[in-house]
């Protein structure tokens, strides 16, 4: 079955594969990981504030983001991005927005509903007697969320946001649906153009899944370590 | 914003000649489903086999169940769905490929399969963890009344696993319908891909996207005060979910 399989149109498209496709993946993971773990603590804290309103639009943001399609979700970012840079800059006209820029807001607004669950788990895992300490000890609202519930939040959840990254890295492959070259539409692309899918798609998943796999793994022994400590 | 709104585009007739832009949104809404539900049944089938292969004393079949999961939950649904429907045909020998080709309708049975054994890996890790957090007690008690393996999982585990998993079976039931939007990329008119039709023939974006939008949502609330139903009802008296 691998009679006509051609090795040589993936050698020869390596370097456009990595250096263009894999950097935009990655660089799209990693920038809406970071964005996403800041908005969905933002939108946590909003959610155990205690006041109403404040909570009630964190949990329907939540709720939305979650109860919807990320493909949906892309295409309304892709479409809306540039009416609210219009408006945010007071142009006459819809804002050009690049490729990289609009993914990168979709995603960190996308997965911030995902990372705030994830946040608000680890922030309610704490014990209650840590704030109420920090309190006594005169600590203001933000240095007791600074200086002692989100380090401990955070570390204890790492495991959970790793993984849920690596979520997020397969799920990068999406902007497919906008013809954007990360790593999978990279090889689409060639596949497309050399007539090759066969080998461009096994490739990739290849890919995918030795990256996928590995970092799992890592997730894997962190989670073993912190549990040691504990 | 210069952006024209006008509402009323729903109740105007689309180019496709298929009724109205209603009509064709609620058409691929109608696929949606249909999908999500045959991709469900699979997950299930799937997912409970492979979840219980992973928690059996054998070896051989842990180790096939982790290979299992392992493979599924790696690789982007995307390039799965991508394998399915134009690596697989390609591979197999001639004649099955052109067979697989020519099947009408093939995006939907694609899709329905990614999908389903997609989210039959996910399906499998919940089973898992469910037969895991039964008490061992449980396990070792039906061993000492005599149960062989198969009768310990029919008639002990189980009955109590199907019924502790319904409240995460219903969060992947919600992730299997919004998975069914990545079909789109093979071609399958579901409703986000009738969403984007609608907006390409009429230019009314926000108002196509709303529309998908509740219509999601409309589901999603369905689903999940359906299956409240379903959990108090089946609820086990004297565990966490039950009363």
């Amino acid at each position: 079955m691998f009679a006509n399989f051609d090795f040589d149109v993936i050698r020869r498209s390596l370097s456009y594969l990595f250096f263009d496709g894999m950097t935009f993946t990655l660089t799209l993971t990693s920038l809406a990981a970071f964005g996403g773990i800041v908005f969905g603590t933002l939108i946590a804290l909003m959610r155990l504030s205690g006041y109403w309103l404040p909570g009630r639009i964190a949990g329907l943001y939540v709720d939305l983001m979650r109860s919807l399609p990320l493909v949906l979700v892309i295409f309304w970012f892709y479409f809306l991005v540039p009416y609210i840079g219009q408006w945010l800059t007071g142009s006459s006209r819809p804002v050009r927005v690049g490729a990289f820029a609009s993914s990168l807001i979709t995603f960190t607004l996308f997965e911030a509903a995902y990372f705030s669950e994830i946040m608000r788990a680890g922030i309610q895992s704490i014990s209650k007697g840590q704030p109420a300490a920090a309190q006594a000890l005169g600590l203001t609202y933000s240095q007791t969320m600074r200086y002692v519930v989100l380090p401990q939040a955070f570390r204890n959840m790492l495991p959970v946001l790793l993984t849920q990254t690596i979520v997020l890295f397969q799920d990068t492959s999406l902007v497919y649906v906008l013809s954007i070259p990360d790593f999978l539409g990279a090889a689409s692309k060639v596949a497309q153009r050399d007539g090759r899918l066969v080998e461009m798609y096994l490739f990739s998943a290849v890919v995918y899944f030795a990256i996928s796999c590995v970092a799992s793994f890592g997730v894997r022994r962190l989670q073993a370590r912190i549990a040691f400590v504990h | 914003m210069n952006y024209h709104w006008n509402w009323r585009v729903f109740w105007e007739p689309a180019p496709n000649g298929t009724g109205t832009y209603l009509d064709m949104l609620l058409s691929g809404l109608v696929l949606t489903i249909e999908t999500a539900i045959r991709a469900w049944v699979i997950a299930l089938i799937f997912g409970a086999v492979i979840g219980v292969m992973r928690t059996l004393p054998s070896r051989t079949a842990s180790s096939i169940g982790f290979a299992y999961v392992e493979f599924f939950r790696n690789m982007p649904l995307l390039v799965q769905l991508f394998l399915w429907f134009f690596v697989l045909p390609e591979i197999l020998p001639n004649s099955w490929g052109l067979w697989l080709k020519q099947i009408p309708n093939s995006p939907f049975y694609t899709a329905t399969i990614g999908i389903g054994l997609f989210m039959s890996a996910r399906v499998a890790e919940q089973t898992r963890a469910g037969i895991n957090s039964l008490p061992r007690g449980q396990q070792l008690a039906a061993t000492a009344l005599g149960l062989t393996t198969a009768q310990t999982y029919r008639y002990v585990l189980l009955p109590m696993t199907l019924r502790i998993m319904l409240p995460p079976l219903t969060s992947e039931f919600l992730s299997t319908i919004k998975n069914t939007s990545v079909a789109i990329t093979i071609g399958l008119i579901e409703l986000t891909a009738e969403a984007r039709a609608m907006q390409e023939f009429s230019f009314q974006v926000f108002e196509a996207f709303t529309a998908a939008t509740i219509l999601y949502l409309v589901v999603n609330i369905v689903v999940v005060i359906a299956m409240r139903f379903v959990e108090r009802g089946l609820a086990i008296p004297g565990y966490i979910t039950g009363k």
